[in-house]
């Protein structure tokens, strides 16, 4: 998968939680928990989702490296091979 | 139209899910109903046969109006939803049936078989001077049977309800036009479709509050029919319950730093073993916690009411879900003291996603004993919040972060949580407040036993 495809993947996973995201109000290095307002339990559905499509163990040690978009595209671009 | 919360007083049938004719049973979902705050699945409180459906969809009724009859073979027809408050225990029959009246259960039990028509004379009487149709009030009596406040209530209910024919009043919901300000033309002054239609021409003169743009499509109603004003009914919802709550209950708070470190530890080892759809979230250890600590101190799960305190029967804990669409709503997960953790979790996934999308059930919103309200995840540090009457506390509970703490004399950085407590002083004394805070310490200190 490559890195763009990722991003895609997960700009699809968080709309399905936050249908009317703004991703143009959210920089690819900025922290988007905050700026679309998820909570801990939005969170633990996008991680779901995440794994599910992509099929990438995501454990809780690794949710530190998912605070930014860019970073989420790397973390699955670099699981997927 | 049974009360789904405090702070109703009508609600709007959106369609029902059974026809007559349909064999129901108790706890099946029969109906779906509208309210200022959500849309909410309504459940039956009766096994039996649905015999007349009595609401048409798009209509607004008050609470307490019947919504169909369920007939249950050789005994008298009872009333869907009508004693759904009053068969869920005393504490949430006083609450959310006001207007009803507040019988004790009767310690004589009346004969089976009592026909619905036998009314004393000074009941007739009475339905005589209000011109109350006796055959058409639905007694909530014991054994069905029609009592004072039943005539007073269907004679109520005659005289706030515009005579319209069914479709008109679908029509009016569709258009959200109020009947009370409609000129009926039909025979004897009866609303009819047409003069719906007419007043919400835009030719017309319109006193009404109602903006244009706040008409929906004209199509079947869709739970998202009501979508535009929401926002605003929501508002006016939460305004009222929560100036009610300023003005009457006597506020006193309390704080306490909790260590999490043994609860978080706990909980990172236990989700590693997991896949991601059963780990747990540590909302999810608190709200246990705090239903456990509950049980230890009962004077804050229940309700004040008619000055005095009710305990709630069963520890069931509503939930502050912030919607996206703005507003809030609180409702409860049941017998939270008793759901082992992994479905407490999955019930909190459950009831949070179903809040968010407008659907959550009537008994699910009608009965919170005690209201948990986490904005940790919008990086608040304490809640001081403000309880949800006719209930005694709420506990606010903030940001989960590192923090220096004084562990066997040595200076150590832990995870830590500041709960603050809300309490109702009619209620309870701060030293009860306080045992309160001090059992929900201790319980997350022993993760493995929650």
């Amino acid at each position: 998968m490559t890195r763009d495809e990722a991003l895609d993947l997960v700009r699809d996973a968080i709309r399905r939680i936050v249908p009317d995201a703004d991703f143009s109000a959210v920089g690819l290095d900025e922290p988007y928990r905050d700026a679309l307002e998820l909570d801990s339990l939005d969170f633990l559905t996008l991680v779901e989702t995440l794994h599910k499509r992509t099929g990438v163990r995501i454990d809780e040690d690794d949710y530190p490296k998912l605070t930014t978009l860019a970073a989420c595209a790397d973390f699955l671009a670099s699981h997927t091979g | 139209m049974p009360s789904l919360g405090a702070d109703m007083d009508e609600g709007t049938l959106i369609e029902w899910l059974v026809h007559p004719g349909d064999h129901v049973e108790r706890g099946d979902i029969v109906a779906v109903v509208e309210t200022a705050k959500s849309t909410i699945e309504i459940e039956c409180f009766d096994t039996g046969t649905v015999g007349r459906l009595l609401v048409e969809p798009a209509t607004t009724v008050p609470v307490g109006t019947p919504l169909a009859v369920i007939e249950d073979g050789a005994k008298a027809p009872a009333a869907a939803s009508h004693q759904a408050a009053a068969r869920r225990g005393a504490a949430s029959a006083q609450m959310s049936a006001p207007a009803a009246s507040p019988a004790p259960a009767p310690s004589v039990p009346v004969p089976a078989g009592r026909k619905p028509a036998e009314v004393s004379p000074i009941l007739r009487h009475l339905a005589h001077e209000l011109h109350v149709d006796l055959a058409a009030v639905l007694g909530t009596g014991p054994g069905g049977r029609i009592t004072h406040a039943d005539i007073e209530h269907a004679s109520r209910t005659r005289r706030t309800r515009p005579r319209a024919s069914p479709l008109a009043r679908r029509v009016a919901g569709e258009l959200h036009i109020d009947l009370g300000r409609v000129h009926g033309t039909g025979k004897n002054g009866v609303i009819r479709a047409e003069d719906v239609r007419a007043a919400a021409a835009p030719s017309a003169p319109a006193p009404s509050a109602v903006p244009a743009e706040d008409a929906p499509p004209r199509q079947p109603p869709a739970p998202r029919a009501a979508q535009p004003d929401r926002a605003a009914a929501m508002r006016r919802s939460i305004a009222d319950l929560m100036s009610r709550s300023k003005r009457e209950i006597p506020h006193y708070y309390l704080a306490a730093e909790i260590d999490l470190d043994s609860a978080l530890n706990w909980m990172r080892e236990r989700n590693r073993r997991l896949e991601v759809a059963d780990r747990l979230v540590p909302a999810a250890l608190m709200l246990k916690a705090a239903a456990r600590a509950l049980t230890e101190v009962p004077e804050l799960n229940g309700y004040w009411l008619n000055d005095r305190y009710v305990p709630g029967a069963g520890v069931h804990l509503g939930v502050a879900i912030s919607l996206r669409t703005g507003g809030l709503i609180a409702p409860a997960l049941h017998d939270a003291d008793r759901l082992p953790l992994s479905e407490l979790m999955s019930a909190l996934r459950d009831l949070t996603s179903r809040a968010r999308a407008g659907r959550l059930r009537a008994t699910e919103t009608a009965d919170p004993t005690m209201t948990v309200t986490n904005l940790g995840d919008q990086g608040v540090e304490r809640v001081y919040g403000v309880i949800y009457p006719p209930q005694v506390a709420l506990l606010g509970l903030g940001k989960v972060t590192e923090r220096p703490v004084a562990v066997d004399g040595l200076l150590g950085v832990h995870p830590g949580v500041t709960a603050t407590l809300a309490a109702d002083h009619r209620a309870s004394d701060g030293a009860v407040g306080a045992r309160f805070l001090t059992a929900l310490d201790r319980l997350l200190q022993k993760p493995e036993e929650l």
